[in-house]
């Protein structure tokens, strides 16, 4: 088989890719390696709904709910509350990513990609040395697909990068190591996405409660790699779920390991782009990874489509691909990964202080990225280190 | 040795993305372990649902 751009891996920065640039007239073949695309998730499904709004058109199947916005609770249990719109206009979407990635891989296959499910991608295949598609195994059977050029798209266990010479194994202090519930009970909130910080709750982390609707949430936990031990994650899960949810109902279970590395040292291969987790683009703070990979997936497409036809597929000319991301998303992964590398070391009274240093100072309106300079403008000497980071 | 406890795993492929040596693969719904493990221990480590346990005693 032959086409101008194989794409590995159908999530959110692979669809986007294989959209854009079938869009502009490449012939696509997008591969993922599951029978389902979308299942199992791996995701606490949350979005910002302007970000979202700029990249696809929402559809009400895949939005599970709209929320207000968020809490954040100290160690202590002293809460603040952000992003939190006077009009009472929903700041936030949680998703249904079970339908969002394969409703986005739809809207690929609409733009003319050829899209093969249980198809799993073995190696590149190489001309000359030099990277020129892809072999798989589809239902089983091996299957050549040569290409000019390979985006990986393959999430957190991407392999297409390490193929091809890009070193994108995560340090155990790199990776969030989580486990999520979708739980049932009266007791949630359904307008308002929480946070609970402390070293005993998710050390170097934190514990979430995204919304789902009708008393459902994805209650999970994040905890920093080097701080885990196996098992951790689940461990502490269940006991938050006994200290907050105690009659919680639990109706699903997810596991996951998100990227907190920051940029790369590059993305880039003869032949070879990384997207989205692959490339290690989801935020560093938030962990939140849907926007940004979706975001490269656009830039990748478009930056494919036009180079692939001319024949310049060499690692220097997809420079410009590595440049636009990191011009763009990159200096807020950058910026963010700063700010992780402070946080995660920071005690319960650390924690504790400077969530009682916003008492009486009007938070609500503020997104992430306010509530951080606020922060350094109340805790001046003990977060001086970020203070160059957040102007 | 490294050994997945297939009944553990939550096939999430967390284990995959840490590994330095590029030893294992999550193929849908299980992990495949190849001969360039050394054992290093991170994919264990991190593991959410501690699936994955090294036999420290065992010899290569």
């Amino acid at each position: 088989m032959k086409c101008d751009l194989v794409v590995v891996g159908a999530g959110p920065a692979g669809s986007m890719t294989a959209k854009a640039a079938a869009e502009a007239g490449l012939d696509v073949v997008m591969m993922e390696k599951r029978q389902e695309i979308g299942d199992p998730v791996r995701c606490a499904e949350g979005v910002s709904k302007a970000a979202l709004k700029k990249l696809v058109e929402p559809d009400p199947s895949w939005i599970s709910a709209e929320v207000k916005g968020a809490r954040i609770r100290a160690p202590d249990g002293t809460e603040i509350v952000i992003s939190e719109d006077r009009a009472g206009a929903e700041v936030g979407y949680v998703l249904e990513r079970k339908v969002f990635d394969r409703a986005l891989a739809q809207e690929a296959a609409e733009a003319g990609a050829k899209v093969m499910v249980k198809t799993r991608a073995l190696g590149l295949l190489t001309e000359k040395g030099v990277p020129a598609g892809v072999v798989a195994q589809f239902v089983g059977e091996e299957l050549k697909i040569e290409a000019p050029l390979v985006i990986g798209a393959d999430g957190v266990e991407s392999k297409v990068g390490r193929w091809a010479g890009i070193e994108t194994a995560l340090k155990p202090k790199d990776v969030e190591t989580c486990a999520q519930f979708l739980v049932q009970d009266e007791r949630i909130d359904d307008d308002y996405c929480e946070f609970y910080l402390g070293n005993d709750i998710a050390p170097g982390g934190y514990v979430w409660s995204f919304p789902k609707g009708r008393a459902l949430a994805n209650v999970g936990i994040g905890i920093l790699g080097s701080k885990a031990d196996s098992g951790t994650p689940i461990r502490l899960l269940r006991d938050f779920m006994k200290a907050n949810f105690p009659e919680g109902k639990v109706l699903e279970m997810m596991v996951g390991g998100v990227p907190v590395s920051g940029p790369i040292e590059r993305t880039v291969a003869d032949g070879v782009i990384l997207v989205g987790d692959a490339a290690r683009q989801s935020d560093p703070i938030t962990g939140g990874g849907i926007i940004n990979a979706m975001k490269a997936g656009k830039m990748a497409g478009k930056i494919a489509a036009d180079l692939v036809p001319r024949g310049e597929v060499d690692k220097r000319s997809l420079m410009v691909y590595e440049e636009m991301w990191r011009e763009t998303i990159g200096k807020h992964i950058s910026r963010n990964f700063a700010v992780k590398e402070f946080f995660v070391d920071l005690t319960d009274d650390d924690l504790n202080r400077m969530i009682h240093s916003l008492d009486g100072i009007d938070v609500a309106e503020l997104d992430l990225k306010g509530l951080l300079k606020v922060l350094v403008r109340q805790n001046p000497k003990h977060l001086l280190k970020l203070r160059h980071l957040i102007v | 040795m490294l050994t997945v406890n297939r009944y553990k795993c939550g096939y999430c492929g967390a284990c995959v993305g840490v590994c330095p040596a590029a030893a294992l693969e999550l193929v849908e719904t299980w992990i495949e372990v190849n001969d360039d493990c050394t054992r290093c221990g991170r994919c264990a480590k991190i593991c959410p649902l501690g699936a994955l346990e090294l036999d420290k005693e065992a010899k290569r």
